[in-house]
């Protein structure tokens, strides 16, 4: 049985299907509108997470699917004592597959090793978020028409930021990749993801303090949020969290194909006026969220034949 | 030179890196033994300069895994009627279960109950969590590290 749990669990080419199959459903919604019909899909959202578990939800309703599940650990079993592996055993005779969503670091994986369904990470902690990189990926490829060759700027919280370790995780494996780096001191890019996955693989990094700098030179710009949520310490939070911010201005020192992406929500780290230019990819992005949520459901559940 | 009677049937874990002597009896849970145990500290070596040794007065079935993860320089001498019968030499395990603990307080494994630790050796040679993938982080020296039950 296979699982999402990371987000190299999927080979390049077991990608390169999925985000086949979920262009082909934004091309043709209507023609997968039951392709799971009589599946269940239950998501067991240990903590809020609005955006993530309406997506997991639209994409099964437009599956012909149906959900069922909890939207905060208060509202479960989990505040009663029971553990993920019990919780999911117990999952498991309710529904086909799982989404997840829980604050601990590796409690999906903890519960794949229990789980009789396939599971899916909708986010852990601090630490991965398999199916925003699926999301990041498929509106990449939609932008320019390959996942190779391009020139990748992340910017803001890239220490705390799960979307841009599993997003460079991810595109590492292709070839040409190049990633500019753009954030302050306090929150670089943790050693471990340069030593571990970009260095071994030759791929051309390079770390800067300036978003102004860096902008002509990107093909697509991945921007995030500074999350108060991750910060021990408040004080820290307000002096960072205004560090990067993209303008309409800034836009003008960017290539006129570039693409600006966002896992959302923003806090003001992309200003309004920047959402009528055409080069930004966000929205479009949350709706490629829910056709890749569709593809994802239909490869776990061997519906996408 | 301090001695320490030679034994006639036991092992002797030697070239353990200075220092770390105290904490290979504790997780290799020597301390739960009954037969006679010698920790010996900063001996003199010719390789190193200064080594711990451990002597145990019995052959017993120690964990390799535990060893080989504290220090895969160290050997460990079989002795039988004083003599030494077999030489063994360690590995770098490629994966602990329940030998550290994660101590990311953000990790699955902080809460859960009945969870096994696990770590996997990651291409820089350090051990990281299985869970939450966070390198271990060790304790002071000198310090007891808890090992699971």
């Amino acid at each position: 049985m296979r699982h999402l749990i990371g987000p190299l669990d999927f080979t390049l080419e077991e990608t390169e299907q999925l985000l086949d199959l979920a262009d082909a459903i934004a091309a043709d919604p209507a023609a997968y509108q039951e392709a799971a019909r009589h599946k269940k899909l239950a998501t067991l959202f240990y903590e809020p997470s609005t955006r993530t578990r309406l997506s997991f939800e639209a994409a099964m309703l437009n599956l012909g699917g149906s959900v069922l599940g909890f939207s905060s650990a208060d509202s479960s079993s989990a505040a009663k004592g029971e553990s993920v592996a019990d919780t999911i055993r117990v999952i498991s005779c309710y529904a086909d597959i799982a989404a997840m969503r829980h604050p601990k670091e590796g409690a999906p994986f903890r519960a794949a090793r229990y789980s009789r369904i396939p599971v899916i990470n909708a986010g852990d902690g601090g630490h991965q978020h398999p199916t925003q990189t699926l999301t990041d990926l498929m509106t990449i490829r939609r932008r320019k028409g390959r996942l190779g060759g391009l020139t990748i700027g992340l910017c803001g919280d890239l220490k705390f930021g799960r979307t841009v370790h599993s997003l460079m995780m991810a595109l590492s494996r292709w070839e040409g990749i190049r990633f500019v780096l753009i954030s302050p001191e306090e929150l670089r890019v943790p050693d471990y993801i340069i030593t571990e996955t970009i260095a071994p693989r030759g791929i051309a990094y390079e770390e800067v303090r300036s978003l102004e700098n860096a902008m002509p030179t990107l093909d697509i710009l991945y921007m995030t949020r500074v999350q108060r949520e991750r910060f021990f310490n408040e004080e820290d939070y307000i002096r960072l969290k205004d560090s990067y911010i993209l303008t309409a201005e800034k836009m003008k020192l960017a290539k006129e194909d570039m693409a600006v992406l966002h896992p959302l929500p923003r806090v003001n780290e992309i200003a309004l006026s920047v959402d009528g230019d055409p080069r930004a990819a966000y929205f479009e992005q949350a709706q490629n969220g829910v056709y890749v949520r569709m593809a994802l459901i239909m490869t776990l559940l061997g519906l996408e034949k | 030179m301090l001695n320490i009677d030679s034994i006639q049937n036991g092992l002797v874990i030697d070239h353990i890196k200075a220092g770390t002597g105290m904490r290979i009896y504790h997780l290799a849970r020597l301390d739960r033994l009954d037969c006679c145990v010698a920790i010996i500290r900063n001996a003199r070596s010719d390789k190193y300069g200064h080594k711990d040794i451990i002597k145990i007065e019995s052959v017993i079935d120690l964990d390799l895994e535990v060893l080989g993860y504290l220090d895969p320089n160290v050997t460990i001498d079989v002795i039988q009627n004083g003599e030494i019968v077999e030489k063994k030499k360690l590995d770098r395990p490629k994966k602990l279960v329940n030998i550290i603990r994660c101590r990311n307080p953000r990790c699955i494994t902080s809460v859960e109950e009945e969870i096994d630790h696990i770590f996997h050796l990651s291409a820089n040679g350090r051990y990281r969590c299985a869970y939450c993938e966070q390198e271990e982080r060790r304790s002071p020296e000198g310090r007891r590290d808890r090992r699971m039950d």
